[in-house]
């Protein structure tokens, strides 16, 4: 999957900026931001709450008409189009009502994909991703962990090359969320599909991705991007070599100068 | 009916010292208090105690002249009148009527109801403008139309239908739009992300979000729905239990009266049932 490094460019942000006009005055969420992601690449963006990461997502799945600026997705101007990209929000949003089975369809359903070929798709993913056994179970019967991959997996079934992740991991304990890490991993590197992360958590984004981009508040802007050179399949012992430490010092350091960004939070 | 046996030894062991100055330092101490439950069928034997007790006293009472038995009547008297009620009269096709105007309008109101506040979901605008409406007709004591309804739908079954289908469609507009309001506007969001067209949205997420409040309503409209029916053979009808009610009370037959109130509530304990059981049923379906 690094083979995919020099690939084509698959995601293209131009000069994306977005205002928001409030009672008291406009507000830029965002200053014109502009991104080239190749081809089954790994990203992740981190920054302090505020800093326009989920307004990013909101764009680029077509959810928001930017105020300026345009997306690409394999050159073709996708602004405002929805149906484009996975989109896996902070919550996992499964229908109590759906089976997992159910749940996991449901892009392809809307799609209009068969639901005999749906379900003959996911049934064989969900047994290997961890959810064997769970397939004709309801929501409320998964953990937390269980939940989310259900809700990732919603997301890849929907065939889209590119997935924007909003902090999928973010309400999990801090061993499944190890956990989690992993799983994803290896669904990436068995997918190849385009991945774009929000998190704020600093080593989970290092760890996880090929490029950190640091952003920061007032207005939302990408401040630095950090190139993760470390090579793949990473162990998780990756997380202590003084390379990954250093790039860690470097994200801290530029999430800390920012006056309003909170370094818990961040940290 | 508190049973607190075994709280008596630590007071006692207080009890010297609570008289003294200091008794506010002294903290006394309090155990859980502790129900214990009878068995069912002592709870149920004595119910039926209290029932056949209270026929029991009412029969002496009217025997002996405590109570005018002309005005209150009697049970001896009563059950005589339900023999000829069933055997004599028409029964059976009051019983019908009132059953079907109740069913009728339930069912009418309930469906128009729930489909009117799923409605709301398609505009803002829309539910903006006829909001008010809703809430002016929700206060409005609706049974104060039945005159004008009776004149309109005239004196048989539709007119009945129509206010019970007036009783009951605003509880299921209201209920059904406080289930549409509350759905996620993110899991909307997640469904627009899949690329749904608003007719997705609607039938995959809004309806089934929303059947659990279109469900909730169904045993209060069913009690709706008859008190309307009831209401409508008050004011004007040839048939039914409520005009059984209204005639016997007009001509003195308070026997009559009381059978026809006993039989009435037999048949909204049933209607009561049956929606019970259907109400659990679908919850079972839904799955929520």
């Amino acid at each position: 999957m690094i083979g995919a490094m020099s690939a084509a460019e698959k995601l293209r942000l131009d000069q994306i900026s977005m205002t928001f006009n409030t009672p008291a005055g406009p507000f830029q969420a965002l200053a014109p931001v502009t991104l080239s992601i190749p081809q089954g690449r790994f990203i992740s963006l981190i920054g302090p709450s505020g800093c326009g990461k989920t307004t990013i997502f909101n764009i680029v799945a077509g959810l928001l008409q930017p105020t300026s600026g345009r997306v690409f997705i394999d050159g073709i101007d996708a602004t405002g189009t929805i149906g484009r990209v996975g989109y896996m929000l902070q919550k996992d949003l499964l229908l109590p009502w759906r089976t997992v089975l159910d749940n996991v369809i449901l892009g392809m359903e809307i799609q209009g994909v068969p639901l005999k070929e749906a379900r003959g798709r996911a049934l064989p993913l969900l047994r290997r991703y961890g959810l064997a056994g769970f397939e004709y179970a309801y929501p409320s019967a998964l953990s937390g962990g269980m939940r989310q991959r259900a809700a990732l997996l919603r997301t890849l079934l929907f065939d889209t090359d590119v997935i924007l992740l909003d902090e999928p991991f973010g309400a999990l304990d801090a061993q499944t969320k190890l956990h989690m890490q992993e799983w994803l991993l290896g669904l990436w590197a068995d997918f190849g599909k385009t991945v774009v992360f929000v998190t704020h958590d600093v080593e989970e984004a290092i760890y996880l991705s090929d490029e950190v981009y640091v952003m920061r508040t007032r207005p939302g802007r990408i401040i630095e991007s950090i190139p993760v050179p470390i090579p793949r399949p990473r162990q998780r012992h990756a997380t202590l070599v003084p390379e990954f430490i250093a790039i860690k010092e470097r994200c801290l350091k530029l999430l800390t100068l920012d006056p309003t960004s909170a370094v818990a939070e961040a940290a | 009916m508190t049973v607190q046996e075994s709280s008596s030894l630590p007071s006692i062991e207080l009890a010297p010292v609570r008289p003294a100055a200091r008794s506010r330092q002294v903290k006394s101490v309090r155990r859980l208090p502790v129900q214990k439950d009878w068995p069912l069928w002592l709870i149920i034997a004595i119910q039926i105690g209290i029932l056949i007790g209270a026929i029991a006293l009412w029969q002496a009472a009217a025997d002996d002249g405590w109570i005018d038995g002309f005005f209150w009547s009697k049970p001896s008297a009563i059950y005589a009148t339900l023999i000829k009620f069933f055997t004599e009269g028409d029964a059976w096709g009051d019983i019908a009527f009132t059953f079907r105007s109740t069913i009728f309008g339930f069912l009418l109101g309930t469906a128009a109801g729930s489909l009117i506040g799923l409605s709301f979901w398609w505009s803002r605008n829309y539910a903006a403008i006829v909001q008010p409406y809703m809430i002016c007709f929700h206060s409005l004591p609706k049974l104060a139309l039945a005159p004008l309804v009776i004149l309109v739908f005239g004196l048989g079954l539709a007119s009945k239908i129509a206010i019970a289908t007036a009783l009951t469609i605003i509880v299921s507009v209201l209920t059904t739009y406080a289930g549409v309001k509350a759905v996620d506007p993110d899991q909307e969001k997640l469904f627009y992300s899949l690329g749904a067209s608003r007719f997705q949205v609607f039938r995959k997420l809004i309806v089934p979000f929303c059947l659990p409040w279109v469900i909730s309503v169904l045993r209060v409209n069913i009690g709706l729905a008859l008190t309307g029916a009831i209401v409508g053979e008050f004011i004007a009808s040839q048939h039914g239990l409520g005009r059984q009610i209204l005639y016997a009370g007009q001509t003195y037959d308070i026997a009559l009266v009381w059978v026809a109130v006993g039989v009435l509530s037999t048949l909204a304990v049933a209607m009561y049932a049956a929606v019970s059981w259907l109400e659990s049923a679908l919850r079972k379906g839904v799955k929520q």
